[in-house]
């Protein structure tokens, strides 16, 4: 975290004219508290390292003492704008320890679920983005569209960031009658008003120049950087989980994996704007055969995992998210590793921002998309 | 009658400016709720009217707070400067043909010589703080104002090389017959376009905000500012969009003259009934929404695009644009 | 060579593998470790070189280091298990074949006290520098805020 020496130099050790400036741990642009320690040569980035830990709450050593139950609510408040997901992952992780079959109705809900809080994610990534570059406005449409998700979230689940809707075994309770029609009402406004964003801001001449060619990674340092999610696909790297190991029933729905092959902070911002047409269809696919049924399996008031390992991945709107569970056999995790796709994004960041300027440091911090308390944990 | 003018006249454009400015806040909240689908200020007064006076009023009342190891002396000189350059370059303004403090006969010059005086006020500042964000947003702002006034400067150059005058009242005559951006042809048009880029750069607003640069430098030259002193910079620089898009309907849109189209006798008197000075704020005021609505619309430069536009683009072509202009002067093709 | 079982069992130098529904966990010593890594990245036939996650478990007598890899070209996936002495847990950096290894050591660093050599930058990364024990070993006990429930 805070290290006083890197942060405390006395005038005499700026070499060469260097300036050493802190962005964040409070700056309008971290999303957070991240802190980002900049030696800037005038306008030019020469060094970014970044400090985590202010909001480091050992979530994974918390978890080691909550029941199989318990712990997935935890987990929402990590991706706090994936929440719905980061719940998905730990359910699968200890339904696949119990070998426990989820019933359709159940799958249905969950996958809904997953793709409407993609959709949000990168709704309010788009207007974040663009406040980032300094255009202030998009901001506010993004949020009355994804206020719509969060208002479906709110009917169907109680609550609208930290939802802890899913258990083991399906999700807590049956969606609302109007869950349809409230999502068929939020397609259709949005697809009704999204080429009026792109006229605001994909085709804008100053966003494009702010955005092409600049953060560029390789799909060599996409891979070995650990790269996941919109952040790897813009280099052309194939990562989508729901498409290389599919849990639920993505392997039999029909989706692309959006793929931009230059690299750059435009391609990943056009990953994730495909991104949010292709969740569209997936939710219109499950929503034409919606079956009736059972929501949650029948499941024992204390789980209790077999002695074993366990590793669930699904793609959160970040990237991979993974959970690694080793259980002892006992009513409480031994222990817990959260894989969050943030962290992995975050240490490619020294070295695309290299020789950028720090307009461009910012414009490449918000590509990333990170979430702090997904880095810090 | 001297004293008594020099009494006076100070007083009255404190009041106006004072009005002006909150007003100009007050618009410029109203303008981008209205394009961010929100309402804006509506609680305090009618519609929101005395939500500036409560902010001025709670900015006025709160704690002078200054940093250490500041610069004192120049840290509480910057905001005082920054608000006397607006206050002086309001002489040549003409609100109405008699409503004008001093008709200098190098008004023009007056005015483009003491607003380029800003850029010591912002310098001045980002020294003075000792903050390393101030500092950035500091010299971004000297390079960016002084390379957009020489483009600014070469468009008002085209107007006055058509009236033939630096003469406030001298160039708002020249278009009783018509104003300069219809009868001037596509010079005119190219410099009203430029001078509409250089004053929205030289007011340091949006898309070309990099000295305050929100995202990026928390809130550049102003960071370390805080209570009245923020204010004064916050009011200086509506101040200069006021007297900047002024100047501009001086030049172009025939200052505080009705308009008029030609062969219409009824629709001009009519149109010479509104009072003068109604004329000239409601230009003001519509070129001031042309610039609040740049800034709710476009995304900030980077600092080498934006000296690219100037150098690369804007300089050329006003250069370009004053020869074309002269040309056509040349040949009688725009007559005064 | 022409499956993964092949590729493991005659290229690479282990204490055990262990095959569960397909998922490959390989035992291995910190020494076998070293060569493991580089002939995951320069074989011809399972280039595995995306690391998806890395960490450690306290067994209580020991510290257990998980490297988990992928090969992205043909989507399989391994585990490594490398058993660690706890008095003094230490092991070779995997940070020049991953360069994603080099952040997550340093969490793993932080948080578990294993020691990477060869590590370029190994600096307590979310705690401060000035904390003394490492809060994940299941010995660890803060007095002052209570974590167990």
């Amino acid at each position: 975290m805070y290290q006083t020496k890197d942060i405390l130099l006395s005038p005499d050790q700026h070499q060469d004219g260097y300036t050493v400036i802190n962005i964040g741990p409070q700056h309008p642009s971290t999303h957070g508290v991240l802190n980002l320690v900049v030696t800037l040569d005038g306008e030019i980035i020469k060094d970014v390292q970044p400090n985590l830990g202010f909001i480091h709450r050992s979530i994974e050593k918390m978890s080691e003492s909550l029941s199989y139950r318990q712990f997935i609510y935890v987990t929402s408040r990590m991706d706090y704008l994936s929440s719905h997901i980061n719940n998905h992952a730990c359910c699968l992780c200890v339904e696949q320890g119990l070998e426990i079959e989820i019933p359709k109705r159940g799958q249905y809900i969950r996958m809904i679920m997953d793709e409407l809080t993609r959709v949000s994610s990168h709704l309010l990534w788009w207007g974040a983005q663009s406040m980032d570059l300094g255009a202030f406005t998009p901001y506010f449409y993004a949020f009355r569209e994804r206020d719509m998700i969060t208002d479906i979230f709110e009917k169907n689940c109680g609550a609208r960031l930290t939802m802890n809707y899913m258990v083991p075994g399906g999700v807590m309770w049956d969606v609302q009658s109007d869950f349809m029609d409230d999502i068929k009402k939020f397609i259709k406004q949005y697809q009704s008003r999204v080429h009026e964003y792109h006229d605001l801001v994909t085709y804008n001449f100053i966003f494009q120049k702010r955005m092409q060619h600049i953060g560029i990674i390789s799909k060599e340092d996409a891979i070995s950087f650990g790269c996941s999610g919109p952040v790897a696909r813009g280099s052309n790297f194939r990562c989508d989980i729901r498409k290389s190991y599919p849990y639920e029933l993505y392997s039999s729905l029909d989706f692309n994996e959006s793929l931009e092959t230059s690299g750059d902070c435009f391609s990943r911002y056009l990953v994730r704007i495909k991104e949010i047409d292709e969740s569209i269809k997936i939710i219109e696919a499950l929503m034409a055969d919606f079956p009736e049924g059972d929501f949650q399996a029948k499941t024992k008031a204390v789980l209790k995992l077999p002695k074993g390992e366990f590793y669930q991945k699904v793609e959160t709107a970040r990237g991979e998210f993974g959970v690694y569970i080793v259980s002892d056999g006992g009513a409480t995790p031994y222990r817990i590793k959260y894989r969050s796709p943030g962290l992995s994004n975050l240490s490619i960041l020294n070295k695309i921002s290299q020789g950028a300027k720090i307009g461009d440091l910012i414009a490449i911090l918000g590509t990333l998309d990170l979430v702090i308390p997904d880095i810090d944990r | 009658m001297t004293i008594l003018k020099f009494i006076l006249i100070p007083i009255i454009i404190i009041a106006l400016f004072s009005i002006i400015g909150m007003f100009l806040v007050y618009m410029e909240r109203k303008v981008c709720a209205f394009m961010q689908i929100r309402i804006g200020p509506n609680r305090v007064g009618k519609f929101g009217m005395l939500q500036t006076v409560a902010d001025t009023l709670k900015l006025v009342l709160k704690e002078n707070f200054s940093p250490k190891y500041i610069d004192k002396f120049l840290y509480n000189l910057a905001p005082l400067l920054a608000i006397i350059i607006p206050f002086v370059l309001t002489i040549p303004i003409a609100y109405s043909k008699s409503w004008q403090i001093w008709d200098i006969n190098i008004g023009v010059l007056f005015i483009t010589a003491f607003s380029s005086l800003s850029v010591i006020s912002i310098l001045i500042a980002g020294w003075a703080s000792n903050n390393k964000y101030s500092m950035i947003g500091a010299l971004r702002s000297g390079a960016q104002i002084i390379s957009y006034e020489l483009s600014g400067g070469l468009a008002i150059l085209t107007i006055v090389m058509f009236s033939q005058s630096l003469k406030i009242s001298e160039i708002i005559a020249s278009q009783a017959n018509g104003w300069w951006i219809i009868k001037g042809h596509i010079p005119v048009i190219v410099s009203f376009c430029i001078y509409m880029i250089t004053i929205t750069a030289e007011c340091n607003r949006a898309p070309f905000d990099l000295t305050e640069a929100e995202s990026e430098l928390t809130a550049g030259f102003h960071t370390e500012y805080s209570g009245m002193k923020f204010a004064l910079f916050f009011l200086a620089e509506y101040l200069n969009i006021f007297i900047l898009s002024a100047l501009g309907v001086i030049l172009y849109l025939g200052g505080w003259q009705p308009f008029h189209l030609p062969n219409l006798l009824e629709f001009n008197n009519i149109m010479d009934f509104i009072p003068a000075p109604i004329w000239f704020f409601f230009k003001v005021f519509l070129i001031i929404f042309i610039i609040m609505w740049f800034r709710w619309t476009f995304p900030r430069l980077r600092i080498d695009q934006l000296l690219k536009l100037e150098w690369h683009f804007l300089l050329p072509l006003s250069l370009l644009n004053l020869i074309f202009g002269f040309i056509l002067i040349m040949l009688n093709f725009i007559v005064k | 060579m022409n499956t993964l079982t092949d590729f493991l069992t005659n290229e690479i130098l282990c204490e055990k593998i262990e095959d569960i529904k397909g998922n490959f966990i390989i035992y291995c010593s910190p020494e076998q470790w070293i060569e493991m890594m580089s002939s995951f990245k320069s074989n011809k036939f399972f280039v595995f070189d995306y690391m998806y996650c890395l960490t450690c478990v306290d067994l209580k007598d020991s510290l257990e280091m998980n490297y988990f890899l992928r090969a992205t070209s043909t989507l399989d996936e391994i585990q490594i298990k490398v058993k660690l002495d706890k008095s003094n847990p230490k092991i070779e950096t995997a940070s020049l074949h991953w360069d994603t290894a080099d952040i997550l050591e340093r969490e793993v660093y932080d948080l578990f006290g294993v020691f990477f050599s060869n590590h370029p930058n190994l600096k307590r990364i979310i705690l401060p520098e000035d904390f003394e024990g490492f809060p994940l070993r299941k010995d660890f006990v803060d007095p002052i805020n209570l974590i167990k429930l």
